[in-house]
């Protein structure tokens, strides 16, 4: 089991958790758990032809996974998955 | 030859503290004084920035903002205070500034930072500090940041989360390695819409601060290459890995942009400068003309999409709350032959929920215009607006 980070902007669409541990042999597999869990939070994660959102930036541990085999990043046991949303504020 | 920079008695009374470390020293606080810093917006992140910076003796400080004072700016925004409300937030920012020390010099750039005004704005500071509160121009300080090789110390805010690092600084990543793309419009809220713990721009705008000294004294180890992420209600920091992209358009090898491109454009923004949509659009009914069906008491149903607990703040008696992200799944409340009125606080999300509903088969739903604030101003003054 992987654990999954969920930002505040995202929280409301997975009935507030702000932690969820999922299965999955990569960061695909685990995000898709999260998303069948919380469906609304599919279309914040994922574009109408299923990749990540170029917004969204998923980080397994501290390492971008854009540099590490994107969606097909291998995930262990106790792994840290982070998704961390473009936010812009700063009024 | 530079005209040679000293410090006098006064500042050095003022600079003792600093003065007296060894990482600092005499050399560090005459690197402040011959230092320039740009801060782009005087707002949450500005406040704290331009004080701090002010007080630690950053000899030269640009500020850009064209923005007013507010009452709702003051629950964070400590550089402005009550008597500054209707003020320009410039005039305001640098009062308090220049009180806090008088030996910096303050210039005011009272303009919305533009791709046609940025690189001759930006060209004249060493350093340039992110304050602002939109994609757009995150993008544009970014651009021209990488474009003049300004180092950009950047920082975000969302309720209780913070970001903050150090892009294009010394050829390392810029904020387009970090997010190639901006979200969608209307997808990530802003502080105005999403709120945000008047606290918390503090903590942040104080890395960026700290991280903009570190930079000019040249000491410590700069926040380049790693995405600090602060979270307020875990009280934890995390730092993440900031690679610089080797694809990317604007630093990367085999860059596409060599110039500032046009950012609302490249955020799907509605270019401001294109003629303006019809005022009244099909849809939109007036506050004055809600209130008038609400007395001849009109056959229809004023829905309120905002959520409890700004539903607790202030409310249009006779309305009934379904929260905008319920409405989906409650659409099965409503009958979609009757007549709908919908309302938020300034007509945003209620604009959401009639298409919503519109597009579910409803047909006479209408969006109440400004929203509840609207509604204060037009109908009952007694409705507090937040």
């Amino acid at each position: 089991m992987a654990r999954i980070l969920i930002p505040t902007p995202l929280r409301q669409f997975a009935e507030k958790n702000d932690t969820v541990e999922v299965g999955g042999a990569t960061a695909g597999e685990a995000l898709t758990a999260l998303t069948v869990r919380f469906p609304d939070l599919k279309k914040h994660l994922f574009n109408d032809e299923g990749k990540l959102r170029s917004f969204v930036n998923v980080y397994l541990n501290d390492e971008d996974i854009r540099y590490t085999g994107k969606e097909a990043t291998p995930v262990k046991d106790g792994d840290t998955l982070s998704i961390v949303p473009s936010i812009a504020g700063g009024k | 030859m530079p005209e040679e920079v000293n410090l006098g008695k006064d500042e050095i009374l003022r600079y003792s503290r600093h003065l007296i470390m060894p990482e600092v020293g005499m050399e560090g606080q005459l690197k402040l004084k011959k230092a320039s810093v740009l801060l782009v917006g005087t707002g949450g992140l500005g406040a704290p920035l331009g004080m701090y910076l002010a007080a630690a003796g950053v000899g030269r400080i640009g500020l850009v903002d064209f923005d007013v004072v507010d009452f709702t700016n003051l629950q964070r925004q400590v550089i402005h205070g009550t008597k500054d409300v209707g003020k320009k937030k410039l005039d305001s920012a640098i009062e308090t500034m220049s009180d806090i020390n008088p030996f910096v010099e303050l210039e005011r750039h009272e303009v919305a930072l533009t791709s046609e005004n940025a690189m001759d704005i930006i060209r004249n500071y060493d350093i340039v500090v992110d304050g602002t509160d939109n994609f757009p121009t995150r993008y544009l300080v970014n651009d021209a940041c990488v474009l003049l090789n300004k180092p950009n110390v950047y920082g975000s805010i969302f309720r209780f989360e913070g970001q903050s690092t150090v892009f294009a600084y010394e050829g390392g990543p810029c904020y387009r390695c970090l997010y190639p793309e901006p979200p969608p419009p209307g997808l990530v809220p802003s502080c105005a819409e999403g709120g945000v713990l008047g606290i918390l721009p503090g903590v942040v705008g104080l890395i960026q601060a700290t991280e903009t000294v570190k930079l000019i004294l040249g000491i410590g180890e700069p926040l380049v290459g790693r995405l600090m992420l602060y979270d307020a209600l875990g009280m934890k920091f995390r730092e993440l890995k900031l690679r610089k992209n080797p694809d990317c358009p604007i630093c990367g090898e085999h860059r596409t942009i060599h110039a500032l491109i046009d950012y609302q454009q490249f955020c799907g923004m509605p270019n401001v400068e294109a003629p303006a949509a019809p005022v009244e659009q099909t849809g939109d009914i007036d506050p004055v003309e809600v209130k008038a069906k609400l007395d001849r008491r009109d056959n229809f149903t004023l829905i309120d999409v905002r959520e409890p607990h700004e539903f607790q703040i202030c409310r249009i008696p006779g309305s009934v709350l379904i929260p905008l992200g319920e409405l989906p799944k409650r659409l099965g409340e409503l009958d979609p032959n009757a007549e709908f009125v919908m309302h938020c606080k300034s007509g945003v999300r209620s604009g959401k929920a009639t298409d919503l509903l519109k597009q579910n088969g409803f047909r006479r739903v209408r969006n109440m215009k400004g929203g509840i604030l609207a509604w204060s101003d037009k109908v009952d003054p007694t409705v507090p607006k937040y």
